[in-house]
Formats: structure tokens, sequence, C-alpha cells
């Protein structure tokens, strides 16, 4: 019931209501709770709302940081 | 991201995590207060792996489902059973919690009157809308990840005039209960890892409390097992270094501020107050019910208020014991014989995120070092 996911933002309109794609298929969303959000961002999406934005700098940091200890740990 | 699924890189983290825990006084016992995280840490076998990694993870009151005590469960059934041409929308997870009248899946509706199951709160709203004929009330149960949908959704009813829709509150916030399982001192915890999309609302500041007062560590955590594993060693060494704090182990998901929008929608229509929780009673400021200027949209208003009474469980259920981490669901007598996922006798056996029905699909834990 708690499960929350990410998904991209495909589309949004001024009363924020849109839709966002969530393993290929394209689902209602509600982004009154993040007016910052824009199409093609990732959110963070939970019982039809988004609740956060995701951030694509320390997404890649992350991913970074795993690449790395994964190297680590092959040596 | 599969990186964060990588072997190699899990590998290397288990590898700190232990050599860590070692050069601790005492085998460190961790709290993962979320349910999600239970359910993550055990899909992927990560607690029998952190169990010989030397950490013990204990889970706590982190499922909506399980900590709402049944005089809602039995208030929400009461509405449904009660009351000709009503829908009751409820989350898929709450209408097979058993009570003593049974489930909202096993009751029989009024005249008229159905059950829906929704994954939005604005699909029960738009229900209200299609039809305003028909009493739509919504069982909203959440904690603060979901709290701001349920509130957005009210202050929508209330501002288009709608009056044949409302909410039946079962609002629950993380902080309070966690100062309450602290002070009831019945587990000793070393470190918390903290829920992550709880925190996508708060914020990391509610939890500052457990660093400053208790001296207890603490990191939220994304949902992957590489987020985990991070936010379990950022615990580690904070236990080591003596300095406990909030760590953020998710900073790709949610900010330390939290989302201030959401926020301030839950503060225009609700108010805390002192909420009664399964298994942990009565818990000061832990539960959240309308402002006066929005109690007419209280569905215990117009359709009977849950009574007080906590001790409605069925009888030899101790999800409440499992809640604060005082028994494992294994320790339950009913655990796998009366009680299983097809014909639970209490919530931590129905809900995903319950400990219970976790343990059960899972199997069983190793113990860590002690
Ligand atoms: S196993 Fe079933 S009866 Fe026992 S505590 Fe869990 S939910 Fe309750």
């Amino acid at each position: 019931m708690c499960l929350a996911v990410p998904a991209k933002i495909v589309e949004l309109d001024e009363s924020g209501q849109g839709t966002v794609s969530y393993l290929g298929s394209e689902v209602r969303a509600n982004f009154t709770l993040v007016p910052q959000a824009r199409p093609g961002d990732w959110v963070i999406l939970h019982a039809g709302f988004a609740i956060s934005v995701m951030d694509a700098e320390e997404a890649r940091e992350t991913l970074l940081l795993f690449k790395e200890m994964a190297a680590a740990s092959r040596r | 991201m599969k990186e964060l699924r990588d072997p190699a890189a899990i590998r290397k983290l288990l590898g700190d995590i232990e050599e860590r825990a070692k050069r601790l006084a005492r085998a460190p016992r961790l709290m993962e207060v979320c349910g999600t995280h239970t359910m993550a840490l055990f899909k992927h076998g990560l607690t029998p792996l952190l169990a010989e990694a030397g950490v013990e993870m204990v889970s706590g009151p982190g499922c909506p489902v399980c900590i709402t005590p049944n005089a809602i469960h039995e208030a929400a059934i009461a509405a449904l059973t009660g009351t000709e041409g009503l829908t009751l929308a409820a989350f898929g997870d709450m209408t097979r919690v058993p009570t003593r009248k049974g489930s909202l899946q096993t009751a029989v509706p009024a005249r008229g009157s159905r059950l829906r199951l929704v994954y939005s709160p604005e699909e029960a709203l738009d229900e209200a809308r299609r039809d305003p004929a028909r009493d739509v009330v919504f069982f909203g149960a959440g904690f603060e990840t979901t709290i701001p949908a349920i509130a957005y959704t009210a202050k929508q009813a209330a501002d288009e005039g709608l009056k044949n829709f409302s909410v039946l509150p079962a609002l629950w916030l993380v902080p309070p209960a966690l100062k309450a399982v602290l002070d009831a001192g019945e587990i000793a915890v070393d470190g918390f890892i903290y829920p992550g999309h709880v925190s996508a609302i708060i914020g990391a500041a509610p939890y500052e409390f457990v660093a400053r007062d208790y001296g207890i560590p603490g990191a939220i955590a994304g949902f992957e097992p590489g987020d985990i594993l991070l936010a379990v060693r950022s615990v580690l060494d904070q236990a080591a270094e003596g300095r406990p704090e909030v760590a953020l182990e998710y900073a790709r998901a949610i900010s330390r501020e939290g989302n201030a929008v959401a926020r301030k929608l839950m503060d225009d229509v609700l108010e805390p107050f002192d909420a009664v929780w399964r298994g942990l009673g009565k818990i000061p400021k832990s539960g959240l019910r309308f402002r006066p200027e929005y109690a007419g949209l209280d569905a215990g208003r117009r359709f009977g208020a849950p009574g007080d009474e906590a001790g409605l469980d069925l009888a030899g259920c101790r999800c409440g014991d499992v809640l604060r981490g005082v028994i494992r669901p294994e320790g339950c007598k009913l655990f796998g014989k009366a009680c299983l996922p097809d014909s639970p006798l209490g919530p931590c056996m129905v809900s995903y995120e319950g400990s219970c029905l976790i343990h059960f699909k899972y199997g069983p834990v190793r113990r860590a070092r002690t």
C-alpha cells in the first residue's frame, strides 16, 4: 500500500493533472504537490500523486558510486 | 538502476558492514521503520546476509494497515453494512483485515452499497462527482507519504462543495511512534533505517531528536538493496565515531527539506491528536484528524465514529507485539498454522508490508551474533 515508484512525466496541464510513463504504460497522475515538475522529469509516484521530483545529478553520483564499489570488489 | 543490485557492489558493501560491525562493542541491532524496507530486505535476502555480517535487523511499526486498530476497521465495515446506497472506497490491503465482524471483503453491504478498491483517493472523489445521490466514503489510511494525497482530495471536495464525499481517517505520523518505541524501552535499538518515502514529505528534521536526545544514529534509505546497505553502513560509521545524525542516503529521490507544498496542504486541512495505535497504544500527537473547518468531511461524524476500544484483536493474534519488535512473527503460536496468508487472523498477515506475511513468504531468519 505504501509502495511508491519512480516514473517519468509525459505531460501535465496547468491544473496539475497529467500522465506519467511507468513500466511501459501511461498512467494518470496528479502533480499539485510538485509544482516545480516539468515533462521529462522523473518523479516518485504514490497513490496517484507525484510526491517528489528526482535529482538527475544525484542519481548520476549514486550510479558512479556503485560502479566504483563493484569495480573495487572485483579487483 | 540495476547497478544498485550489482552482486559485486553488494559484496563490497556487506564486507564494509561486517568489518564495521566487528569493531563495535556489541552486535548492532538496527530497526527498519518502514514495512516496504522489511519487504525489500527479505525479498533480496538481505536480512540473513546482514545477520551473517553481524547486524541484526528488526522491523518497526511501519505498516499503516497493521497499526490501524480494529475499532477503525470495524467502523468502516459498519458504514458499508449499515448505510444504503453507499460506496466504501479503500486501498486493497485495508479490505482484508479480519475483525470480529469479518473484513470489508467478507461483509455483506447494505442494499445498493458496494465496496470499491482504489489505487488513488482521487478515484473515490471522481465517483462522488459522477453520482451526487450516492454517499462515497474513502477509507483514508496511511503515513505521511499518503496523507498529502488524502488531504488534497478532501480539500478539493470541500472547495467543490461536494456533499456526498467523506473520509474515514486513519492517518498516522512516524516520528511520534519512534519516540514511543524508544520510550517504551522494550527493545534496545542501536540505529534506525528511516523510511525513504515518508521522508520525501517530512524531510530529515523530524528525526533529529533521535540523534540529539537518544544518541542513536540513523539514515534515510531508498528501497533498492544497495540503498539499504549504504544506509546500514552509514549508521555503523556514525556509531563507531560516536556522532549520531540523520544521514540522507536517498538524495537522488528526496531532499533534506522534504516537500513543503505537501506539508502545508496537510496542515491546512488536518491537525494532530493523541491517536491509539495497534500494539503501541495511545501516542501523543501521533495521528491526524480534520480541523474544525473541515470536520464535515469526517465520515465518522456521518456514519458512526470508531469506538475507543483498542483491544479488539482476534484471540491469540500478537500483531501488536510484532509491531513493537518485541517478538518475531515466528513467536506467535498461530503463525503458519491457524494464521496463513489465505486465512489471516491479523493485519500483519494481510498487508504486503506486514511482518507476518513477509516472514511467511520469505522464510525464517538466522539470528545475528550475540
Ligand atoms: S501470525 Fe497472524 S495471528 Fe500471529 S501475530 Fe501475525 S497476524 Fe497475528
